[in-house]
């Protein structure tokens, strides 16, 4: 029993591995921040939810070295999105860019959203001034005037 | 028209059951090339040993269809398409290089030794930057590129026989007229 609990203890001490200890960071403080802005930007595509920066696959170490030398040689960070991008597409693009073919992705939910507001804000007018009830027509309270004088009682 | 809303529900249900079955059945690692329709990029790779010859972008054949297939000795797809690419390699018209990526050259020809080499070239991308250039994000990937030098199709993952017959075929077929 003690034993299993020493386990456990340990096994929730244990830390991740320091993924990236093979990566050189650029000697400039700020081109490696910017190189590690872009790289946290990019979409590792073998691993698809992850971030090169974040990612351990071979191809996104590969990257986070293109990114680096790329900044390192006076690239602006639109150059570095743009020949990521000439080659595998918006995809790799974590936030994705506002174009024609992005447009139901930004605007649906803005729609859907409007939609949702419109309904709502009809059903409570509707609620909040409930219809009068019609009073009688004058042929209604004839008839009604003959059903009661009609009384048997 | 009051009546329409009582069929709104089920219609909305049809609507989504119809995008999330589409987006339940794609498959999302394949991830479709921003290099198809744009020439071939340029890259200039050494031969993979003595035994091959040296693989650069202008080796595209002036007519018919070049396939690019990138390739590894340790890569187990590959293995499963070796025999489907070396019978597109027969076809009419149709030119096959290989890139050998991130493969020393004695694991590649060991493995070209065992299976039959149908390469009429192969590059070595040893370090995989050509690999990036061409937007490669594993292997097996396979370029269709025409005869202009413009990429028209690149196939991810293995190659199938039914994927010859869907796809590959009426492409070279459509290349080679």
């Amino acid at each position: 029993m003690i034993r299993l609990l020493f386990t456990f203890v340990f096994l929730s001490l244990a830390m991740p591995a320091f993924a990236f200890e093979n990566d050189a960071p650029l000697s400039d403080p700020e081109l490696e921040a910017r190189a590690v802005a872009l790289a946290k930007e990019l979409r590792c595509l073998v691993c698809q939810n992850q971030s090169i920066m974040e990612s351990d696959a071979d191809l996104a170490k590969d990257l986070r070295l293109v990114v680096r030398e790329q900044v390192a040689a006076g690239a602006s960070d639109d150059d570095v999105r743009e020949y990521v991008v000439a080659r595998y597409g918006d995809f790799v693009l974590l936030r994705p860019p506002f174009k024609p073919k992005t447009w139901v992705l930004w605007l649906g939910p803005l729609v859907i959203a409007g939609i949702g507001v419109w309904g709502l804000v009809r059903s409570l007018r509707r609620r909040a001034a409930p219809a009068a009830p019609a009073g009688l027509s004058d042929d209604e309270r004839a008839r009604v005037q003959r059903l009661l004088d009609d009384d048997p009682r | 028209m009051p009546r329409l809303i009582y069929i709104a529900p089920a219609a909305i249900f049809v609507v989504m059951a119809a995008l999330l079955g589409w987006g339940l059945t794609s498959d999302p690692s394949e991830v479709p090339s921003a290099l198809t329709g744009k020439p071939l990029p340029a890259f200039d790779l050494p031969a993979l040993d003595g035994a091959a010859q040296s693989l650069a972008a202008s080796d595209v054949a002036p007519a018919g269809v070049t396939v690019i297939n990138v390739f590894a000795s340790w890569c187990v797809p590959c293995r499963a398409e070796h025999a489907i690419l070396t019978e597109v390699a027969r076809w009419e018209g149709v030119t096959l290089y290989g890139i050998a990526y991130k493969n020393t050259p004695e694991d590649a020809r060991a493995w070209l030794d065992e299976l039959g080499d149908p390469y009429e070239r192969i590059g070595a991308d040893l370090d995989g930057r050509i690999g990036i250039e061409l937007g490669v994000y594993g292997v097996p990937e396979t370029f269709f590129v025409s005869a202009d030098g413009n990429i028209r199709y690149k196939h991810i993952g293995p190659i199938m026989e039914h994927h010859v017959e869907e796809r590959i075929r009426p492409l070279v077929e459509a290349l080679t007229q």
